[in-house]
Formats: structure tokens, sequence, C-alpha cells
């Protein structure tokens, strides 16, 4: 079985007025099905409210299913009595910097997972140099938190979470909230982390551009997965990516506004500049 | 500006690699208790310069410039001019000084001059813990020495981990705080001119946002806590723990033998002011 | 409307350890319904540089003039320049305080003196401008989603009337299709009012389809000031200090580069496609 995987997954959020009647409900999340393998690059894209969040949430047990089922490494995340095996297992990185940053130096802070789980204190140091040099923060490790930049914060929570030993890490959206030499650090951070450590990542985000090197793309619309498949596929369907409220990157459309103007020797699904480029070449080399 | 302020950590730390600082903060915390109370309960001139020594020492031995103990007098020169000023005119006694409608008696400059040391040594006593203590220790510090009121259900940890979260977060309050009163003042909003009413008023724009504020970062700092399997204080260990060396026991001694002397000085002062009446 | 930056200075903490001087010899001019963009890495002067012109920061040294007057001087009605040179700042939603969005947008109105009525016309307009449906308008905002929070933020202003309107990342953490609506709405809103646009974004592909006038900042000094083709010409430059141009520039001068007898300087999907599809008319003798 994969690392991950969600069977008819459901949830709803209930809204009750003061006398605890049912005044309304929205589902979140609408019988999704996902199967994630242990080291895979998984990205889920999805516009705001299309329950990629609470999808994520799920993985590390912080919402628990109203139908379906969910495993993490095994464990089924709707047994309270797994949360704590779910939630090593499972790390979550966020998107406001700040806010999942609890202590003043950041060597204190990538410690706070360890202690938590009753690490012994010569381990728990061990992991916090190793987490940190995993994200390239180390030599900032008696730093305050104040001071970094968002990226370099974000990097910080990164490390925070690897001091778990997770198998598999989920970051909702965490580069939301940076500018793009922010982001730039920490997709080469997770990357780096994928491949070097083997951790399993789930990146939930709407930049089009981060899931390039995804193994494997889910697209999230209304609580449903609406497409998925490898990024080359899914970016050749431009269209259908705008319908759910999505974007391809500048050089993805020019390809797809090439090939509907008749140029037919522009393949689709292309991902990157130096495709594009060559495709060209090869276009004009043809005549 | 908030740049700078986002440096500034309550009670202003001042690093440096002197025994007090390597002191453990339980140490200094009953050090600092042990200081104020010697404070108020000593009593004839050897005391007196026994408590003053003692501060002269701990201070030259901190490598904390002095600079930095006088600048925590600055914040209550307004008291200390209050309470000199009530102590000197207002202590019944035998007439010394007379102006207009104003007496001024032996006891009463006395006292003044007596309260108006006790407030700058406790002040300056103080600071200087927290000049070699970072608020992290103190927290730690706190915990640790605390931990026996767990028996009689106080939340000791969760109270530590409340004020060290507030610490971190102070910085990143007050820079909120700046963005908010900009991002109305944009919109006309004036919060330094009309009556206190009107000035009241004028901080809803500013408060409401702030809490709103204040409380989504409580929902996500909880989360997050709970995403790294925080749980309350069962079962945690610690990565920087509290355990005493030997300069902590030395200290230890060092203070119990200051308030034994200081309390047995007492005695001799009270048995001597009796031996000559 | 007119605003005239002379030699502007601005140091943080001067003369303590921690001075920073954010803004060097600042010297721009802003005319009358210009859509300018203000690009530059964090750090580089840009929000220091907006909170200039609408007086939040005061200058160390140089002169601001506003249609001709200097601000600084003595009498100087600073609260009128507010209503003048509106201010949105990132995530202007975390600003909105009222009970309705109604009340909310109506704060800057009344703040400016109007009377309720009055305030209560501009905040319909304002709110019909950017697009947001009358049901809402005596909902909390805390109701609503993020994008349309922001969007009320934004009237919040606009309900001013200002001569100029300055947005600071107005599309950070939107989903793409809210960041075209947002740029949309911005463009449509320039159009019909004729107001200056500022609009201060990391992003070089949003800012380069919107703008006439591209202002890039780098270290506290204006590094470039032109319009969009001129200024990403200078890629490899924005490039050495950490900026970019948009990815069709790229793609055009590695075109260029290879020998394809292309212009270079697109700096829009549209321009490109254009460019592409006329070279290859060419190339292939059709």
């Amino acid at each position: 079985m994969g690392i991950i995987k969600a069977r008819k997954l459901v949830h709803e959020y209930i809204r009750r007025d003061e006398e605890g009647n049912v005044e309304s409900i929205q589902t979140a999340l609408d019988k999704v099905d996902l199967d994630v393998k242990a080291g895979e690059f998984i990205a889920i894209l999805g516009h705001n409210g299309s329950g990629k969040s609470t999808l994520a949430k799920h993985i590390n047990a912080i919402l628990e299913p109203s139908e379906g089922s969910l495993w993490v490494d095994g464990y089924d995340v709707s047994d309270d009595a797994n949360v704590w095996e779910v939630r090593q297992r499972a790390g979550m990185v966020f998107q406001n910097p700040d806010n999942q940053i609890i202590a003043s130096v950041v060597e204190e802070d990538v410690g706070f997972g360890p202690e938590n789980v009753g690490v012994p204190t010569d381990e728990i140091w061990r992991r916090v140099e190793e987490s940190l040099k995993a994200v390239g923060m180390l030599k900032y490790r008696h730093h305050s938190p104040n001071k970094l930049s968002g990226g370099q914060k974000q990097r910080v929570a990164i490390a925070g979470v690897m001091a778990m030993q997770p198998k598999c890490i989920v970051l909702d959206e965490p580069t939301a909230m940076l500018d793009p030499n922010g982001r730039k650090e920490v997709l080469k951070a997770v990357h780096e982390l994928n491949r070097k450590k083997g951790v399993t990542i789930i990146l939930i985000t709407h930049y089009m551009e981060e899931v390039v090197e995804a193994d494997r793309v889910y697209v999230m619309d209304n609580g449903r997965v609406v497409m998925q498949g490898l990024p080359r596929e899914l970016f050749s369907q431009v269209d259908e990516l705008k319908k759910y409220r999505l974007d391809v990157p500048q050089v993805t459309l020019l390809a797809h506004e090439l090939r509907n103007s008749g140029l037919k020797g522009i393949p689709a699904g292309i991902l990157t500049r130096e495709e594009l480029t060559e495709a060209i070449s090869r276009l004009c080399q043809s005549y | 500006m908030t740049a700078m302020l986002r440096d500034i950590t309550l009670g202003q730390y001042y690093p440096a690699d002197s025994p007090i600082h390597k002191l453990d903060p339980r140490v200094k915390l009953l050090g600092t208790l042990i200081y104020i109370i010697s404070l108020f309960i000593f009593k004839g001139i050897p005391a007196f310069v026994l408590t003053v020594i003692f501060l002269i020492a701990v201070i030259r031995i901190s490598k904390v410039p002095f600079s930095y103990m006088v600048k925590g007098l600055k914040a209550i020169v307004i008291l200390m001019i209050i309470t000199g000023l009530f102590n000197l005119f207002l202590t019944p006694g035998t007439e010394w000084v007379h102006f207009w409608i104003f007496t001024i008696t032996y006891e009463g400059a006395k006292s003044a001059a007596m309260m108006l040391i006790r407030l700058i040594f406790l002040i300056v006593g103080t600071s200087l813990m927290t000049l070699t203590t970072t608020p992290n220790q103190l927290t730690d510090g706190l915990e640790k020495s605390l931990h026996p009121l767990n028996k009689i259900h106080v939340p000791v940890h969760e109270i530590a981990m409340m004020m060290s979260i507030a610490l971190r977060f102070i910085p990143i309050l007050i820079e909120e705080t700046d963005k908010i009163m900009k991002a109305q003042m944009a919109r006309g909003a004036d919060f330094e001119s009309g009556s206190i009413l009107k000035k009241a008023k004028a901080m809803i724009p500013l408060l409401v946002p702030l809490f709103i504020s204040a409380f989504r970062r409580a929902n996500d700092l909880a989360m997050a806590m709970e995403a790294r399997c925080y749980h309350g204080g069962e079962g945690r260990t610690r990565m920087k723990p509290l355990r005493y060396q030997k300069r902590d026991h030395i200290a230890y001694v060092i203070l119990f033998l200051y308030l034994a002397l200081i309390i047995a000085l007492r005695f001799v002062w009270v048995n001597y002011a009796v031996a000559l009446l | 409307m007119s605003i005239i930056l002379d030699k502007v200075n601005y140091v943080y903490s001067a003369g303590t350890a921690y001075e920073i001087q954010a803004l060097k010899n600042i010297n721009l001019q802003m005319k009358d319904g210009e859509f300018i963009g203000i690009i530059g890495h964090t750090g580089s002067g840009k929000s220091t540089l907006i909170q200039h012109l609408n007086g939040l920061i005061r200058a160390t040294s140089g002169g601001i003039y506003y249609n001709g007057e200097d601000i600084y001087a003595e009498d100087y009605n600073m609260k009128g320049l507010r209503s003048k040179v509106g201010l949105v700042f990132q995530y202007p939603e975390h600003q909105l305080f009222e009970t309705t969005i109604f009340d909310d947008v109506c704060f800057g109105p009344l703040n400016q003196g109007l009377s309720k009525n009055e305030a209560g016309i501009r905040a319909f307009e304002a709110l019909n401008s950017v697009g947001l449906p009358e049901d809402l308008y005596y909902q909390s905002p805390f109701d609503l989603s993020g994008g349309q929070k922001r969007r009320v933020a934004i009237a919040g202003v606009l309900a001013m009337k200002p001569e100029m309107i300055i947005l600071d990342e107005p599309t950070a953490g939107l989903d793409p299709k809210g960041r075209d609506e947002i740029l949309n709405q911005i463009a449509k809103m320039h159009k019909e009012r004729g107001i200056t646009v500022i609009l201060v974004s990391h992003s070089m592909e949003d800012v380069a389809k919107y703008v006439d006038r591209i202002i890039v900042m780098n270290q506290g000094e204006v590094m470039f000031d032109g319009i969009p083709k001129d200024v990403f010409r200078h890629y490899r430059e924005l490039e050495a200090v950490g900026l970019a141009a948009p990815q069709v520039t790229y793609l055009m001068h590695e075109l260029k580069d290879r020998g394809f007898p292309v212009a270079a300087d697109a700096t829009t999907v549209e321009e490109a496609k254009k460019e592409i599809l006329e070279m290859i008319g060419r190339v292939s003798g059709r």
C-alpha cells in the first residue's frame, strides 16, 4: 500500500445555530481518492475553496473524515488512538511563516517537535543540527526568527518538521506569502529533501510553475479530484485548467496559443522555455 | 523603525560571558527575591553597607556596563520623586526644617532617604536579573521551580509556554499594530487629535483588526503546535534542560549566607539600640 | 494631478547603530492618468517609497510636491493629502473592522468630513466599481471570501475619491483567477476614472501586462524608469539584482540568440505570439 491512501474521503463543515440545529452543510471533500507512493513528489492544485487545504489537514489528522477513510503509513486517521503516530509520520508546513514558529531562537524551535515526543536531549541536538543542515539554515541556528526573511522562516519551519523524522511532509501553500526569491528557496529545499532523503512530499499550491517538477499532479475543484496525471499531461489542457480557475506558466500559455493559431509543429504540454525554444527551432528548420 | 523594535526584547538582555550570565535562572530568580527581601528587612548601617557591597559585587562580576543599570531607573524617576516627597513632608516627628506650610522632620528625611535607596536598589537588582537572563531562560526557570504547584493543579507548564510564546510574538504584534495604524491613517483616521473620548473611539479601527489578527495567529499557532505533536507538559523532554552546576550550588550558599547575615545584623542592631536606651 | 519627488532621502534610526538608508536620492515625477508599476525585491525601498507619497513617512531630506505644493510646508494639510493619494496596503482585508461592509467602506469618506448620506453614496459607487454584488453590502466582512474582502478594502480607499491610488501587491495570496479578476478590475478602474494608478508587485508578468511605465527599485535607488519594453531590455541587469523579466521576454531573447529574426522586446504572451507567428510566416515563405 502506498504511504498515503484515501478512499471516498468526505468532509463536511456543519454550521449550527445557537440551539445546535444544523444551519448549513458545506461539503469540502466529496469522495476523494488518493494514492501516494513512498518517495513521490505530489502536487495538489486548486483554487481557493477547492478543498485542497481540507484534504491536507486530514493527512496529518488535524481534521477527521466525516465519511470514508484515509490511511497514513497504514494507520487509519479516523482512529483517535493513532493521532500521534500519524502526526509523526506526516508532518505539516503551513502558509504563514510566523504563525508556526514557537520559539525565539531558531534551534529551539526546530527542537520543539522532538521535545514533544520525548526524544532524549542528546538525540534532539543531533536531529536539530541534521535538519537545519538539510534545509541550509544551520548557520542561523542562534538567530531570532524575527530577523529572517519569509523564505528563511519557512525553511526553519520545514526543519522543525524534519526533526520529527517524518516519512512524508505536507506543505499547505508554503509559498503563498513569499516573494519570488523566497519561493525559489523553499522549493529548492523541498526538492532536495525529496531527492536526497527520500521524504514523500505533498505540495499544495496554486502556482503552476511550482508543479513542473512533480511526479504527479492532482487538480481539485469543489471538493473533488477533477484532473490527475503527469505535469505535462495536465499542462496541455490549458482550457480545462482555466475552467478550474487555474492558470499555466506564460511559456505554456504561449505554446498553447501558437498551437491554436495553426502551428501544428508545437507539441502540447510544453513545460519550460527550453522546450518551446527547441520546438520553434525545429519547426523553422523544417521549412 | 519597526525593524529596530523587532530587536527589543522585554527587559533588555545584555549578552556577555560572565559567571552571572552562566548561572541557572532559578538561582537568579531566587537570588533577586532574597535581595529584595533583604532590602526591606535590613536595619542599621552595617547591614546597609552589606547590601551595597553585595549589589556592587554582583554588578562587577556580571560585566554589564553601569549605564544599563541606570537606564531602568529612568523609568521610575517620577515614582521616586513622589515617594520621596510623600515621605519627606508627611512623616510626623521632630521638626527639622520649616517653611510656609511645609514641615520636614528628621524622621521624614530619614524615611525618604531609606525609601529612595530601597527603590533604587530594587530596580537595579531586578534589572540585573533581566540583563543577565534571556526571557526564555526566565520562563524555563519559573517553570522548573514552580513545578511542585502542579500538585495543586496549577498548570505550570502551560503558563510558562504561554509566557514564552507571548514574548516571541511581542515584536510581531508591535509591527502589526504599526501596519494597521498606517492603513487606517491612509483612510483618514486620526489617532492624535481630539478629546480623550474621541481618541478612545479612534482606537476601535486599530483594536478590532488587531484582536482579530491575534486570534487568527493563536488559531494557526495551535494547529502548528498540534501538528508537531504538542500535547501539554506530559512526557516532554527538554532540549536545553536546566541542570545545576557547581557554580549554582556556590551561588546558593552565598545567597543564604547573605540573607542570614542581614537577619543577624537586624537582631544585633535591635539589641544594640535597646541597650542604648 | 502631479507628484514630484526631489532628491528624497530616507534614513531609518538615524544616528544609532541600526541606521539604514532606505531611500537614496529619489527623483521622480508622476502625472495624471499614468498607470505605473513599481518592482523591486524585498528591501529595495518600494514600500518606503509609496508611504512617502501620502505623507505617512516623512523624508529625512529632499522635497515632495503635490500639485506644485510643498507637502512639508508648515501649514500643509497632510490629512487632505491622504484623501487625494489613496494607499492600499498588502493584505488590506486585515484592516476591516466594521460590522458591515457598507459601514467599513464609509469609514474613509466619514473621516473626510462628509455627511452620512454623502458617505453612503460614495460607498455604493465604490463597491460597485470593484464589482461586489449588492446583496453582500450589509454582510459582516468576516462572512466573505478572501478575494471579496480584499475588494471591500480597495473600495474603502476608492470611496475617498483619490486622484491617485497606490496598491501594494494587490494579488498577494490570491489564486490565479482571483489575481486576474483583481488586476482586470484595477485596469478597468484606471480607464473609467482616469486616476493615476501605481501597482507595486513582484510579478513581472502581471506588471508587464497592465502598466505603461515601470519604475525599478534597487537598494533604495531608482534603477530603471521607463516603458516596459525598455525596462525589460535590461533583463541581465535585472537578474543581477535578483529580479527578472517576464518569461516570454527570455524566450524571445533566446530565439534571437539562436539566430532567428525576431524582435526580442515582447513582454506579454500576445506580443510574443504575434512576433513568433510573423517570424514563422516569413521563414516559411508564406
